[in-house]
């Protein structure tokens, strides 16, 4: 007889269904106004009513970027984690529901002011633009929900640890640990610049604000926050998808060796968002630089775990030659097939990151729509659709229903429409950066200047390409809903994959969180703690709020 | 820890292209003074059209070919907004914002940087070729953010 289907917890279910849900209402209004700003950038359209493209454009921003991201790698944790570690406590799932709370009002408060045009200010807030100070509290309770969650995972990872003594953690719970640490460490460089600079200020408790040194404790949390957003793509990559196409984990100690790797490196390297600011000395910008290029190592670990997995179940199902074990792959399994083309979009991706950091190439893209390019195809493409991906068995899972041939016919269709969309829009924002166009702005030909008519029809294209990732996001949408609401009912797997090795004592000791977070610790003072104190001490007049939207 | 073989060379192909790049960027930055604008230089924001060199901006002849354009940013427009420059000229750019932070860019040129208040940003460029270029604000500012342009003629 099978073996009955290891489930998550009914009640944790429901805590990782809340969190899916608003991040799903997230991506439907976020792009939809993502389709208006393609729109608008073409030339050819509009704002009705007056309604500003830059209070769309946060809008766009805080949805896609800050709230369906967290929303969903928070609820797919807590699946991951209940579903590897066993039911949570009671007293943890009921700190997840403050969490969740806490992070919902955020949202509903953050979006009230944007909405009614308090606080277009874009997602990243850059002082001293000043919004209305509910647009800041709500993004901090979005931060602190962030937190009460993250506690809720660690005190379950710890009781797990203290009854199961001498044993290797699950990889996913690991990861969930790894990843919610790399969050908390980071969050607190917003929070500090939220709470302590931004709400007194906005209040009119303070009048004056320290600009550079806001904008650099924005950028300590900035760039980790792009990692916090692929982690949980890698926790599907590393150990989902070789059980979904039927083989085994490449190594499940490297994997995890990986994820430490993603969290030393990723947070004391922020300046490379910051190298053409003035009033930062070059030799940290240089310093940070090195730093950032050291996630490369475990970039290229991913890339190897992933084509070794593929690589080896082709062989072990009869693949000969080079590239026989190609065919041998699932194409027409929506759970694999999104997420490997996401996988693909990382290659240009990874290589446009590249360009980005490096020391002096920045000066030929940044603030052009190349940035944006380039993130649609890390955040909007491999990223969003890994999550996809995901979706396709855990709504089933959670809502306890199976995805019918239709529906996963109709996700390898979203999938194609999403790539090629991406693969217009983002093109073309890539080559239109390259001419300069200059990223977050409304339509302008700057006063019919020879070099902004140049950049007319790639902003056409990028409409063509808008419109296309638009019907991407009905398809998900009517896909989701069928699958939490309408989908047949019956059991349907969390695929968690077997390493192909047996554990290795090297994986026990990865986790020795007490050395990790002490060199994370180490390393960010060793990048920061010299330029700050330069930014503080030598800090001009500061600056009044201004409200020029 | 197992390493396999392959990712043994994969890893050590990816490592050294790596020291081999970062030694090409530090080199260049450090060796041959290829840095990105660092201006260390403060300002007091609200002061500005009292501070030199801001308080007459434009461009200065300095010396043979050697130019200082000084140019003061504010929501939402350069001041001044129509420059002409001598083709060949080596141009010192100084930059800075009486208000909020906003960008420096001149399309089609490696021309590039932050302009924020209470700072001074800085980069020499050489304009070899003669024709129109614009200027315009890369970093979001409000508003009038996209209306906010100005043109450089590079003469004869
Ligand atoms: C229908 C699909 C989408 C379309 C048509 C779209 C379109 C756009 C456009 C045109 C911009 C740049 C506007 C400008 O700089 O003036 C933009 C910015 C942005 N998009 Fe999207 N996007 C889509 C999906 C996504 C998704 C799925 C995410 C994240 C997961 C995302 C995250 C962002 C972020 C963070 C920005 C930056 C906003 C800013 O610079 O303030 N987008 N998007
Ligand atoms: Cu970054
Ligand atoms: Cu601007």
């Amino acid at each position: 007889m099978a073996q009955p289907l290891e489930k998550v917890d009914r009640r944790d279910a429901k805590l990782a269904l809340a969190h899916l849900f608003v991040a799903f209402t997230a991506l439907a209004l976020g792009g939809f106004a993502g389709l208006l700003q393609t729109l608008v950038r073409s030339g050819k359209f509009e704002l009705p009513a007056g309604i500003s493209y830059y209070t769309i454009l946060t809008t766009h921003g805080v949805l896609l970027g800050l709230v369906l991201t967290t929303f969903f790698i928070i609820g797919f944790q807590f699946a991951a984690v209940s579903r590897t570690t066993g039911a949570l406590s009671d007293g943890s799932r009921r700190t997840g529901w403050v969490g969740f709370w806490l992070m919902t009002i955020g949202t509903a408060m953050s979006a009230f002011f944007i909405l009614t045009g308090k606080a277009s200010v874009l997602y990243t807030f850059y002082a001293p633009l000043q919004a209305h100070a509910g647009f800041y509290i709500g993004l901090a309770l979005v931060v602190v929900g962030s937190w009460v969650s993250g506690f809720a995972m660690f005190a379950h990872y710890a009781r797990w640890r203290k009854t199961h003594r001498g044993q290797v953690s699950p990889l996913l719970a690991f990861m969930s640990v790894t990843n919610m640490v790399l969050w908390l460490v980071c969050t607190l460089g917003v929070a500090a610049t939220v709470v302590f600079q931004l709400i007194p200020w906005s209040l009119g408790l303070t009048d004056r604000v320290n600009v550079l040194l806001s904008r650099t404790l924005f950028w300590y949390f900035g760039h980790p926050l792009v990692y916090f957003w692929l982690l949980p793509a890698y926790m599907v990559w590393y150990a989902v998808i070789p059980k979904v196409i039927g083989g085994k984990m490449f190594s499940d100690s490297l994997a995890r060796l990986a994820f430490i790797l993603f969290l030393l490196f990723s947070i004391p390297v922020g300046f490379h968002h910051q190298l053409l600011e003035p009033g930062i000395s070059p030799f940290w910008k240089y310093v940070q630089v090195v730093l950032t290029f050291m996630v490369i190592i475990p970039s290229l670990m991913t890339a190897f775990a992933m084509f070794a997995t593929f690589e080896s179940y082709g062989r072990s199902q009869g693949a000969t030659g080079l590239f026989g074990w190609l065919r041998k792959l699932p194409w027409s399994d929506a759970r694999f097939f999104a997420p490997f083309v996401g996988m693909l979009f990382f290659i240009p991706a990874g290589t446009g990151g590249i360009i980005n950091a490096s020391h002096q190439l920045n000066q030929v893209v940044h603030n052009t729509i190349w940035v944006t390019g380039h993130f649609h195809l890390t955040v909007a493409t491999t990223v969003v659709l890994t999550f996809f991906g995901a979706s396709y068995w855990l709504i089933p899972h959670l809502t306890g229903r199976v995805m019918t041939k239709a529906m996963n016919r109709l996700a390898i269709i979203q999938t194609i429409v999403w790539a090629v969309g991406m693969t217009f829009m983002s093109g073309s924002m890539h080559f239109a950066g390259l001419l300069g166009a200059p990223r977050r702005s409304a339509f302008s030909t700057y006063g019919n200047s020879p070099q902004a008519l140049e950049w007319i029809p790639y902003q056409i294209a990028q409409a063509v390409g808008g419109t296309i990732l638009f019907i991407g996001i009905i398809l998900i949408l009517v896909i989701v809903i069928n699958l939490a609401f309408f989908a047949p009912k019956g059991e349907t797997e969390f695929p968690v994959a077997e390493a192909a090795a047996p554990y290795e004592r090297a994986a026990l000791a990865l986790e020795n969180w007490k050395l990790w977070i002490g060199l994370v610790v180490a390393l960010i003072l060793i990048a920061y703690t010299v330029p700050i104190i330069d930014i503080i001490q030598n800090a001009p007049p500061g600056s009044k709020g201004y409200k020029l939207w | 820890m197992h390493i396999h073989k392959y990712e043994k060379i994969w890893l050590a192909f990816g490592i050294g292209c790596l020291i081999v790049f970062l030694t090409v960027v530090g080199v260049s930055a450090f060796a041959a003074g290829q840095q990105p604008p660092s201006c260390l230089t403060t300002i007091d924001p609200e002061k500005v059209d009292s501070t030199p060199p801001f308080d007459h901006p434009g461009l200065v002849k300095k010396g043979d070919k050697e130019y200082e354009l000084n140019i003061v940013v504010a929501a939402f427009s350069f001041t001044p907004n129509a420059i002409e420059i001598p083709k060949g000229a080596k141009v010192t750019i100084n930059v800075t914002s009486k208000d909020v932070i906003h960008g420096f860019e001149i399309p089609g040129t490696n021309v590039n940087m932050m302009v924020e208040p209470g700072y001074v940003n800085s980069l020499t460029t050489t304009f070899d070729k003669p024709g129109e270029y614009t200027i315009l604000c890369n970093e979001y500012c409000g508003a009038g953010h996209h209306m906010m342009t100005a043109r450089i003629k590079v003469v004869e």
